[in-house]
């Protein structure tokens, strides 16, 4: 006689508890950033006020918006090191032809995004097409980028912007604290980011890749348009995250960038989303952005040395790492 | 002059298929009747698996007609054929492990939702949850909530999340490539009987397997597979288990057979 399947335990009361549950890895960074904040709080009197939290999210801000496609790309259990150079490559581009050529600003806006955008794709059609593994691919265009940044600004930095080109650095008031348009620019982000990825279709597909490519594959799910669309649309946001630069600093600075790809890894990473692919949440990105700012700003109140603050950013990365990967275990 | 049989569910003539100096297939026949679970077996490069692939569309035959219904198909792609409402389970589990049950029973068939939120591409989270609770419990499959991650699941009820995906869209054949090989004895039985399920529900199943008992407890006709051909089509409740052994490996020609052995 065989076992009625519906009388076979369809699972442990600890998994279907866990199934109701936020998983530890979006709770743990939350805890994180309160414990961090209230720390700072504790330790001196200008941490808690509207118009540092204004002055955090400024300071997360670009690297908060590169770290939206580094989500992207990590999802599908990709890595892109080339997303900082991306980045510098289209602020350059945008900047040196709206001063040095005198083009319309919107117009150089327009061409820096495009020029991001096309090394996004490039990165995508390596890894789709010649089939090279992401590691490689974003390796060689973060030199290439690089290289293009400084022959085409001849390493000088470009100043005198037009107004425009500041439009994401001005401020509203909100009560008595400033913010940007930038930040609100980069929430806007977040939103629609989490918004695709949670509820559309092409969202869950991202992940289903990341879990298994093979089985999405063979559920007809065009595997690699995706990861080209997912790598060039990278490239867009890793443009946009250069405006933000550009408004933020008032220059073109063709050495931007060089720490924006393990910065916005080490976002992703403290923000709970698995490194293998599949697994994580981009608000958690925003909270891991937020959880390195709030530690560089309040060590700097507290007057710590900023080589303690790349020290501590380093613990918290593999602390991040080492709590995601006990839990999995148990689970 | 045989009574005339009714049309097969699917039929495939003379598939031919060639790899380099290799011949997979040279000229298989193969027929799939309405309600029945036909297993498929054969030794290491009989030809099943190639065979199987030409049916789901995974390989393109060479020579040879596919037939659904009695019309002639053509297959592309796997999509080709799930369009055409043959769908197949995968050996090696083919589910994302970190999403839910529901996610991946509509994997690449989600629901939209009506309205402003459906234009923008919302799914009907929803309505995947409840269709999703009504595909398992048609199969008796008990688990109590489709959002849970599949990962939590044992390999057996895994098994049964792919078995209740392919018959919740299948409108013609399922397909099952080595559906019980992963697993225990005890989740093994608990698949044969969802098999037992999906084939009561109307859907005729394919099953290809190397586990003889199981093969013979659950099987209502047996295609053996060999050099590319059929060798035979036999009645697993008139022939024993050697015999069909005999036949696939070679060592008994399927003339030496009574006549009740073959189906």
């Amino acid at each position: 006689m065989l076992p009625d399947v519906a009388t076979v335990p369809p699972t442990s009361t600890r998994g279907r508890l866990l199934a109701h549950l936020p998983p530890v890895a979006t709770l743990g960074p939350l805890l994180a950033l309160f414990l961090a904040g209230a720390f700072f709080t504790s330790q001196t009197d200008r941490f808690l006020s509207g118009s540092n939290f204004s002055l955090i999210l400024q300071q997360v801000m670009v690297v908060g918006v590169v770290a939206i496609g580094q989500t992207l790309v990590i999802l599908t259990a990709g890595i892109d090191l080339s997303c900082g150079m991306l980045m510098a490559i289209g602020s350059i581009v945008t900047t040196k032809l709206a001063v040095d050529s005198e083009m319309n600003p919107y117009l150089a806006i327009l061409c820096g995004l495009l020029v991001s955008t096309a090394f996004g794709f490039l990165n995508g059609a390596l890894i789709t097409r010649v089939k090279l593994p992401p590691f490689i691919v974003t390796l060689g265009t973060l030199n290439i980028a690089f290289a293009i940044t400084q022959i085409y600004s001849k390493s000088q930095t470009i100043s005198a912007l037009p107004e425009a080109l500041e439009y994401f650095g001005r401020t509203f008031r909100v009560g008595q604290t400033a913010v940007t348009y930038g930040t609100v620019l980069m929430l806007i982000m977040y939103l629609i980011a989490w918004f695709v990825l949670r509820d559309t279709a092409p969202g869950r597909h991202v992940y289903a890749l990341g879990n298994n490519a093979e089985a999405t594959r063979l559920m007809g799910i065009d595997t690699a348009r995706m990861l080209l669309i997912v790598y060039t649309l990278a490239g867009l946001v890793y443009g946009i995250a250069g405006l933000l630069l550009v408004a933020r600093t008032g220059v073109g600075d063709p050495q931007a960038g060089q720490t924006d790809n393990l910065d916005s890894i080490t976002a992703v990473v403290l923000g709970g989303t698995s490194l293998f692919g599949g697994r994580g949440n981009i608000l958690g990105t925003l909270l891991g952005a937020l959880i390195v700012g709030v530690f560089r700003n309040g060590l700097t109140l507290m007057g710590v040395a900023s080589v303690y603050q790349i020290l501590i950013t380093g613990i918290l990365v593999i602390l991040a790492v080492t709590t995601d990967q006990l839990s999995r275990r148990k689970g | 002059m045989t009574e005339p049989r009714p049309t097969p569910v699917l039929e495939a003539r003379g598939l031919v298929k060639r790899y380099g100096h290799v011949t997979a297939l040279d000229g298989a026949d193969f027929q799939l009747l309405a309600g029945e679970i036909l297993a498929v077996i054969g030794d290491n490069g009989a030809g099943k698996s190639t065979l199987i692939k030409a049916l789901a569309g995974a390989i393109i035959p060479d020579a040879g007609e596919i037939l659904l219904d009695g019309k002639p198909v053509r297959f592309h792609s796997p999509l080709d054929a799930r369009r055409q409402g043959i769908e197949t389970v995968y050996q090696d589990l083919a589910v994302a492990p970190a999403m839910s049950i529901a996610e991946n029973l509509f994997l690449g068939r989600e629901p939209k939702r009506t309205g402003l939120l459906g234009w923008l591409g919302a799914l009907d989270k929803k309505r995947m949850l409840a269709e999703a609770m009504r595909h398992m419990q048609s199969l008796k499959i008990g688990i109590r909530s489709m959002k849970q991650a599949v990962e939590t699941l044992s390999g057996g009820q895994r098994q049964g999340v792919a078995v209740a995906r392919s018959a919740a869209f299948a409108r013609h054949v399922v397909i099952m490539d080595e559906p019980t090989a992963a697993l225990g004895v005890k989740e093994g039985n608990m698949v044969l009987e969802l098999i037992r399920r999906v084939r009561d529900r109307g859907l005729p199943v394919i099953l290809i397997s190397h586990n003889m008992p199981h093969v013979f407890e659950i099987a209502d006709r047996i295609h053996i597979a060999r050099l590319g051909k059929r060798a035979a089509v036999v009645n697993p409740k008139h022939i024993s288990m050697s015999d069909t052994v005999a036949v696939m490996t070679g060592a008994k020609r399927p003339e030496e057979l009574p006549a009740q052995a073959f189906a």
